[in-house]
């Protein structure tokens, strides 16, 4: 249910309909908007590296969202997707297809595996869905690896720069608009995909599968479009990285990553439209902070070499073990929690 | 032939012990309904205190080997207490992720005390091998296997005959039931934790005796998945049954398909899950629950 602030009622079904509201949310709307633009004048170039990454993660996220929070559909191989959409884009870019095009090849790409990954979905689910998952990933990464002429095996591929309408995009600047805007249209398309027949039924089928077959929705079609939107945006995401990177190994895309990418959405609220945008930039600028934090000591003390290597996993296994004890739902919870405060303010009960 | 029976052989040995890391799995599942992702974890760290206890404190084997099953049981008491206990009742990937961020935690844990290089037991087994019809199988391979059998033995009489046993089994079928019944589910949580843990220290040690003690034991703490859930996840005769189905098939594939394949060994365990789950959704032996609305 959405929840309106104090005072405002609709009434028009245009009202009703609206995705954004209220005057409130359009000034935040555009504000965050100019902030976005402008975010590559702002910051340094070496951060702007993190925020790309950021935005490629969240695309991705996006996908794994409606996948696992929304259809309950739990993917343990959303890196190995991404690792398709990347090696699908790159060969075509390779063989002289336009950049954008290619982005999206790999992305269809990837959901027509997704579609096929899907497959046990419709007899199985809970543990045994996500270890069948997590089975297409290492059967994934292992055809890539061993696919030698056509994917370059183990030494990867190498790309071209990214270019559009004779404009290169091979700075970490241009390339944050590229994303930028792959990253708003699936934000949109996300955002309506839940307000649609399509998103409640995914709905449906995560909440209780048997009612929602009696209710006369088909259970297998939508638990294959599911596989098929998440797979897609995973591919995207993918692509994106590809280009972005300029050389891919199977080893960007190993089974940690996918792991990583059902922690992104976890501590960022499954299943919340929010989800990827508040749990990938926390967990990705940790990350980021723990790296640089180890290499700063690793330069100070070389000598407690193997004191200080794992210290990222360790504080960063330690973050998410203290964050699920203290707020199990993710920060999508707490920020609900804050907009039902807020939306009575300053008259609260 | 030789060859064949070989690989068999060995793999049934790699495959008790894929199956002795399920068993801490299977543990967990059956009477707590999570999905403990940091096993692999807790095998490589109670491997290395082991390791620690023999030969750097210098006690005999056996008695590093049963000071360590106590450090185990202390662990899983601990884990289940802190970290576990706040998970009850929340969504269930939460606490998945919970196993996940363990994971993380165990895995660092052994590289900052013991380093990234390799060790290994003192000898502990007789050395001679036996031969069996021209068949050679080194004691390193028989007696972890007997040792895994017997503790296989030891859980499935636990689980039919002993009163606690009898009343893990009732909480892992429906919680509410067992609770309402007088049931303490809390109670019955830290003993699987304590008993997997255990598993998972006799686990390491075995698998370190075949193989040696570093950092590569917690991958393969992965390949007790495919076996788990080729058995089926609450089944413990299954997880014996898929462990060896996985080991012989590793053998077997690496053996015969690595020059054609290379390194096909390591992803066909899960080719063969796939296409088990496609015709036994549950896995082997699972349970099938039917549901209602």
């Amino acid at each position: 249910m959405r929840r309106l602030p104090c005072g405002i009622y609709n009434e028009t079904y245009a009202q009703d309909m609206a995705v954004i509201r209220t005057k409130a949310q359009w000034a935040l709307t555009v504000i965050s908007l100019l902030v976005a633009l402008a975010l590559p004048l702002i910051i340094p170039v070496s951060s702007l590296q993190v925020v790309n990454k950021i935005g490629i993660y969240i695309l991705s996220g996006i996908g794994l969202n409606i996948l696992a929070g929304c259809a309950g559909q739990i993917s343990m191989a959303h890196a190995a997707f991404m690792a398709i959409g990347a090696y699908c884009s790159a060969i075509l870019n390779n063989a002289g297809v336009p950049f954008v095009l290619s982005i999206l090849c790999g992305g269809f790409f990837a959901g027509g595996i997704g579609i096929i990954v899907g497959f046990p979905s419709l007899r199985i689910k809970g543990f045994y869905l996500i270890l069948a998952t997590m089975a297409a990933q290492f059967i994934i990464i292992h055809i890539i690896e061993h696919w030698t002429w056509m994917t370059g095996g183990m030494t990867g591929l190498s790309l071209g720069r990214p270019t559009l309408f004779g404009v290169h995009f091979g700075s970490d600047q241009a390339y944050y608009v590229v994303i930028l805007v792959f990253l708003l249209a699936g934000t949109a398309f996300a955002q309506n995909l839940m307000r649609t027949r399509t998103g409640r039924a995914f709905i449906a089928v995560r909440d209780n599968d048997i009612a929602a077959e009696v209710m006369g929705i088909s259970i297998s079609r939508y638990k294959l479009l599911a596989f098929f939107l998440g797979c897609f945006y995973a591919g995207v995401g993918g692509a994106l990285l590809a280009h972005w990177m300029g050389a891919i190994t199977t080893t960007l895309f190993n089974i940690n990553l996918s792991i990583w990418f059902l922690a992104y959405i976890l501590i960022g609220g499954m299943g919340s439209s929010v989800g990827p945008f508040l749990g990938v930039p926390i967990l990705v600028l940790l990350s980021e902070l723990l790296t640089s934090l180890t290499s700063g000591l690793m330069m100070s003390f070389p000598w407690l070499l193997n004191v200080i290597l794992p210290l990222h996993d360790l504080i960063y296994g330690i973050a998410i073990v203290l964050f699920l004890i203290f707020e199990p739902r993710g920060l999508a919870h707490r920020w609900e929690i804050f907009k039902i405060s807020y939306r009575l303010w300053p008259f609260s009960y | 032939m030789i060859l064949f029976f070989q690989l068999v052989i060995s793999g049934i040995a790699v495959g008790g012990v894929y199956a002795l890391v399920g068993l801490g799995l299977v543990l967990i599942y059956k009477s707590t309904g999570v999905l403990n992702i940091a096993q692999g974890a807790i095998v490589m760290l109670m491997a290395f205190i082991t390791h620690s206890f023999s030969v750097q404190l210098g006690l005999p084997f056996w008695l590093a080997v049963g000071l360590s099953l106590l450090v185990a049981m202390g662990l899983g008491l601990i884990i289940e207490r802190i970290c576990l206990r706040p998970m009850v009742g929340q969504p269930l990937f939460s606490t998945i992720m919970m196993t996940i961020g363990l994971m993380l935690i165990f895995q660092a844990i052994p590289v900052m005390i013991w380093g990234t290089t390799m060790r290994v037991y003192p000898k502990y087994l007789p050395q001679a091998p036996y031969h069996i019809g021209g068949v050679l199988i080194s004691p390193d391979y028989l007696w972890p296997f007997v040792i895994c059998l017997c503790l296989f033995l030891c859980f499935l009489i636990y689980f039919r005959y002993s009163r606690s046993g009898i009343v893990m089994r009732a909480v892992a079928d429906d919680q509410m039931a067992a609770q309402s019944m007088g049931v303490n589910i809390s109670r019955v949580s830290t003993l699987a934790w304590g008993f997997s843990c255990i598993v998972a220290a006799i686990g390491g040690v075995v698998l370190a005796t075949i193989t040696s003690v570093g950092v590569f034991l917690s991958p393969i703490g992965l390949k007790a998945w495919p076996a788990v859930i080729i058995g089926g996840m609450d089944s413990i005769g299954g997880a014996l049954v898929g462990g060896i189905i996985v080991g012989v098939l590793e053998g077997l594939s690496g053996g015969y398909l690595e020059r054609v394949f290379m390194g096909i060994k390591d992803v066909a365990p899960f080719f063969v899950l796939l296409i088990i789950l496609l015709i036994k959704p549950y896995g082997l032996f699972g349970l099938k629950r039917i549901e209602r609305i």
